[in-house]
């Protein structure tokens, strides 16, 4: 009933009185992000009951996880931990995406490297990561070396992947073009298969980067308990599980936000048509 | 003396008449034989349609005229000089229209010279002249996905125009473009070929669009791919698309070319 009133509203019926239900649709209509607030609201809504019910003496309530959180902040426990999770993230990130991006292009543009580095990063993909990650501390101890590692090690195959599948998909008929114009081979792959490839590159630098996430919380669980890793084994040793979640739920939103700010990033300057959209 | 004389004479012989030359060219893809000893030559100033049932290697004939494909035997010479790649002197016209999606019809009209190092702001000047010629103007900042198909191929024409290539090789230019916009294209290239004074190499598998836009038709005959028969359709083209379409020597010359064709389609 309410929906169907929503809809005449929508084609312009002003004279109407107005109710609720139909300001709250028009507000929606012309604000979309009220959508993701919406979204968001349900969740930690949801959230909230199920910690006050409680499901699990180990399942604390969204506010109280908001509370340590604060908490946390404020004594300086949780800046401390990202300084440390953040090094080797960034750094094994950093080696992944440049590395990645550059090894994949040129599989993709010649098959001697195709050849040589295809299967290398077939089986990496293939293999079980996590089940590697200790090895490294064999290897390279408990510092920032292994730990980078381990996030390299999670998130170089798929940007690789991708980008040579990127490369190799380029619409043929746009290389014939610029071949037809005698555009050299740099101003071809400068100006027509990075661009056309650029979307599925960076689909694959986005899945590298998640999995860089995964790389560096394996590391920080398996092998060095240090940064925000060592902060929820602590915390969940102590049953302080606010705070352990805390811990886990902020490491959660720094991924999404990272994750977003690189979509952006990628419409905003290499594919102006998508803004449009 | 007598021999620089004699090469003048040779050289305005192929200014005059043949501006592209192909010689023998075969072309085989493994075990296929897609073009058999194919010889023609295509007049300057005029356009000239390369007909046929589909696997006739008419569109592989073309691109093996703009460089973009070798021949397994043969040369193809354009104003005198043999072709080894694509070259300045000839442009081409994407069956697929092979605009980029990333970039505005401004910029994909100027791709021609922008990869040719031209300044923006020169290539700015004469990509708006021929945005303006095929119709396009107050489109310049959309880009491709925001047009129709056959808006996008007037970027793909003004494109080939804007490089000033003395040949334009068109590869079923208006085959993805549905039949009202096509009849209104053809319209418009025909007044494209009057204004822009270029030679022009069309190849399609419609004879009634081969026969409205053609001074000349190479009928090519499938597998192998070889000319079965050239025709000069006689129609006076000063009178209205309407009336071309209605006109005898036109209707005539659609027959006789499906009679021609017909045995080739089961």
């Amino acid at each position: 009933m309410s929906s169907s009133l929503k809809l005449i509203d929508v084609t312009g019926a002003d004279k109407a009185p107005v109710n609720i239900g139909q300001a709250l649709g028009r507000l929606f209509e012309k604000v979309p992000a009220l959508w993701t607030l919406a979204s968001l609201a349900l969740l930690f809504g949801a959230w909230e009951i199920a910690g006050l019910v409680p499901i699990s003496i180990a399942f604390p309530t969204f506010t109280s996880t908001v509370a340590a959180f604060v908490e946390m902040v404020l004594d300086g426990t949780m800046g401390h931990a990202y300084f440390l999770t953040l090094q080797p993230l960034l750094l094994g990130v950093a080696v992944s995406a440049v590395l990645g991006i550059v090894l994949g292009i040129l599989m993709g543009l010649s098959l001697k490297a195709e050849w040589l580095l295809a299967p290398v990063f077939i089986v990496l993909q293939a293999a079980p990561m996590a089940a590697l990650v200790p090895l490294v501390t064999f290897i390279y101890g408990i510092g920032l070396t292994a730990k980078t590692l381990a996030v390299i090690m999670l998130a170089l195959p798929v940007i690789v992947l991708n980008s040579y599948k990127a490369v190799r998909h380029v619409n043929p008929s746009l290389v014939a073009m610029c071949r037809s114009f005698q555009g050299t081979r740099l101003q071809q792959i400068m100006k027509i298969i990075i661009p056309d490839a650029s979307p599925v590159i960076f689909a694959g630098l986005r899945l590298g980067i998640a999995a860089g996430f995964i790389g560096v919380m394996l590391a920080e669980l398996l092998i060095t308990p240090t940064g925000v890793g060592d902060l929820i084994t602590y915390h969940r040793s102590i049953a302080n599980y606010a705070h352990m979640y805390a811990a886990v739920a902020s490491i959660i939103v720094v991924s999404t936000v990272t994750l977003a700010a690189l979509q952006w990033f990628e419409i905003r300057f290499l594919r102006p048509e998508k803004r449009k959209r | 003396m007598q021999q620089a004389a004699r090469s003048t004479i040779k050289a305005a012989a192929t200014n005059d008449e043949a501006i592209v030359q192909v010689r023998g060219i075969d072309k085989t893809y493994g075990d296929i034989e897609a073009l058999r000893n194919v010889d023609l030559e295509f007049s300057r100033g005029k356009l000239t349609t390369l007909l046929g049932p589909s696997g006739c290697g008419k569109t592989t004939l073309l691109k093996i005229i703009a460089g973009l494909v070798p021949a397994t035997a043969g040369e193809i010479r354009v104003n005198g000089r043999v072709v080894t790649g694509p070259g300045p002197e000839r442009a081409f016209v994407f069956q697929d229209f092979a605009l980029m999606p990333w970039a505005t019809v401004m910029r994909n009209v100027a791709f021609g010279l922008e990869l040719r190092g031209v300044n923006a702001a020169e290539r700015k000047r004469i990509a708006t002249h021929y945005i303006e010629e095929v119709g396009l103007v107050g489109f310049e900042d959309k880009y491709p996905h925001e047009l129709s198909g056959g808006m996008r191929q007037r970027v793909g024409i003004a494109r080939a125009f804007s490089v000033n290539a003395d040949v334009l090789l068109l590869d079923e230019p208006f085959s993805a473009v549905d039949e009202q916009n096509r009849r209104k294209f053809q319209e418009d290239l025909l007044r494209l070929v009057d204004l822009e004074k270029k030679t022009f190499i069309f190849v399609t598998h419609s004879i009634e669009e081969a026969v409205y836009v053609s001074d000349r038709i190479v009928l090519l005959s499938p597998r192998p791919g070889r000319i079965s028969q050239i025709i000069d359709p006689k129609i006076d083209r000063s009178a209205s698309p309407d009336d071309i379409r209605r006109d005898p020597g036109y209707l005539n010359t659609v027959e006789e070319i499906w009679d021609g064709l017909r045995h080739y389609v089961d």
